[in-house]
């Protein structure tokens, strides 16, 4: 039988995505230009016997969706960047307590209220360092309405492995513009739950990492009793101050997605016409479409770009990168922000090439003539 | 067909052209199995204001979301013409509504009028479908799907107790706007 496919917006296809993956939870708080992400949740969980909760505010959703997943559930939320902003303490929450969660930024400009129905990436920095202190991050950055289907579901994959925050980032015309999904079919995408506890409820400590970098995390609620801090703990849970234990946590927290196996496992890009690319064009989200386009165009003039596109944002695909920037004689940054990845490019570049942005913040999506010109300026 | 094909519907808020744009993406991308896009701009206004919706249709894979050269533009009032019956290629096509559209946007392209609100209400009896006049109009125009394809679509998209109103319209578009090229 052929697949079911259907025209749907970017954020529907992100809804469906999260049922796919097994949420069962939705705590929200409705913001353009993510608010569909949320009305969809709202009518597919109940039929997956479900719970959708339309919180007092993006904080309070937050907090939600950490309780949730403590209990057991896949949980979500999904915002922009204002609600991002918000949600920052509890961000930092989810980190520390190591609670698997994902979180949905459909991105507008900003700072602040900025133009809530106008595209951005702005937020891609934020992704990474929005909330203080040292933590891990995982970002993915879906360029089309199949694509953020298919990365929801990596989402909460990551999430549960890792047990973490795993944040999805896509741009208002993305969640906004329609285009033909084929729904994948149950069983076609692989699901990951997070690992089952296999010590007794006495036993049981929920930051115990002898066995591995991410701890088996228990239900709440269940006969596994534990405590849940934002402070510094031991491996029982229960705050500590003692140098060697705060020092190997927070180490622990940021290896556990930093190590080689695990950005090996996280690390997702796609690659267009780089192999003998003299010039790269180094993009993500709806501005690696334009980008693409570009590519095409400056080839049909002879010209030898090529697309690189990082669809895990976090962590940063270094390795690659310093590879392109040895290859290449330049790699151009188009972002539809004032410059923010073009930083880490020109961090792991080491100078080996020219590095310059192409940057657009009005509310119009960076088209790909102006790609092309700042191409032909560089080489 | 064209590579990419560019259609670009304008109007007030509320006058349905955003879903103009969906049933034409549906009509292109689920019933004939082309690639297409949809997309649109608004303003934060639920009612009035000037809206865009904007369909890109194509054998291939559709990389830039956005227009770049359209092929066939509708403007249903003043204030879309003005704002949005821009980027149109040399000798496409513009279509505005006669009552609504007085002062015509200047440029290399042939423009027709239709009295799109007007035939909505005398005609059909209900404002409400001036959007599948147009589109249908618009359909009729440029052959980018078949007339069949385009009813088939208008009428997936419709509550079945709308169907035939919705069906009268179309019809009365397509023919129309075919006879605007005679």
């Amino acid at each position: 039988m052929a697949k079911k496919t259907a025209l749907v917006q970017g954020n529907q296809a992100c809804a469906a995505g999260a049922i796919y993956a097994g949420c069962t939870f939705f705590g929200g708080y409705p913001i353009t230009p993510s608010t569909e992400v949320a009305e969809e949740m709202s009518e597919l969980l109940p039929t997956v016997g479900g719970k959708f909760i339309q919180m007092e505010d993006e904080i309070g959703a937050m907090a939600s969706v950490i309780g949730a997943s403590l209990t057991g559930a896949k949980a979500l939320t999904a915002t922009s960047g204002p609600g991002v902003s918000l949600k920052q303490e509890l961000i930092g929450y989810a980190c520390i307590a190591e609670t698997p969660c994902v979180i949905i930024n459909v991105m507008r400009g900003g700072p602040s209220t900025g133009m809530p129905t106008g595209p951005g990436q702005s937020d891609v920095m934020q992704a990474r360092w929005g909330t203080h202190g040292d933590h891990a991050a995982i970002a993915l950055v879906p360029e089309s309405i199949q694509e953020i289907f298919t990365e929801t579901v990596r989402a909460f994959n990551l999430a549960e492995k890792y047990r973490m925050p795993v944040q999805v980032l896509f741009d208002e015309i993305v969640g906004h513009m329609r285009e033909r999904i084929v729904y994948p079919e149950p069983g076609e995408l692989e699901l990951i739950d997070r690992d089952p506890v296999t010590v007794s409820p006495e036993d049981y400590k929920p930051y115990d990492s002898t066995k591995g970098l991410v701890p088996p995390l228990a239900s709440f609620g269940s006969e596994y009793k534990y405590h849940v801090t934002g402070l510094n703990k031991a491996d029982d849970g229960f705050p500590t101050t003692k140098a060697s234990l705060v020092d190997a946590e927070e180490r622990r927290q940021i290896d556990k997605v930093e190590c080689p196996e695990a950005r090996a496992d996280i690390e997702s890009n796609e690659e267009f016409m780089t192999e003998d690319a003299e010039v790269i064009l180094w993009a993500y989200g709806s501005s690696a479409r334009s980008a693409r386009y570009a590519v095409n165009e400056l080839r049909k003039e002879g010209i030898k770009a090529g697309l690189f596109r990082p669809i895990t944002l976090w962590p940063f695909p270094e390795k690659r990168t310093a590879e392109l920037a040895n290859q290449a004689k330049a790699i151009i940054v188009p972002e539809m922000n004032l410059g923010q990845m073009i930083h880490e490019v020109e961090r792991v570049a080491l100078g080996n090439c020219a590095i310059e942005g192409v940057f657009r913040v009005d509310g119009d999506p960076l088209n790909p003539g102006q790609i092309i010109d700042k191409v032909k300026e560089v080489i | 067909m064209a590579e990419r094909y560019e259609i670009r519907f304008s109007g007030a808020g509320g006058q349905g052209l955003i879903t103009a744009g969906i049933i034409l993406a549906e009509a292109a991308a689920i019933i004939e199995g082309k690639s297409a896009l949809q997309s649109q701009s608004y303003g934060p206004e639920a009612r009035g204001g000037a809206s865009k919706s904007e369909v890109i249709i194509s054998d291939g894979p559709i990389d830039y979301p956005k227009a770049t050269i359209v092929d066939a533009c509708l403007a249903m009032t003043q204030e879309a013409a003005d704002k949005y019956a821009n980027g149109i290629k040399k000798g496409g096509l513009l279509l505005l509504d006669d009552d609504f559209v007085k002062t015509e946007p200047e440029g290399d392209f042939t423009i027709y009028r239709l009295p799109i609100m007007r035939m909505a209400k005398e005609d059909i009896g209900r404002e409400i479908v001036a959007n599948v006049i147009a589109l249908a109009a618009v359909i009729g125009m440029t052959g980018v799907v078949s007339k069949e394809a385009g009813e088939e679509a208008v009428v997936r998209r419709v509550p079945p107790a709308f169907k035939e109103l919705n069906q009268k319209a179309f019809a009365l578009g397509y023919e129309k706007g075919k006879a605007l090229l005679n």
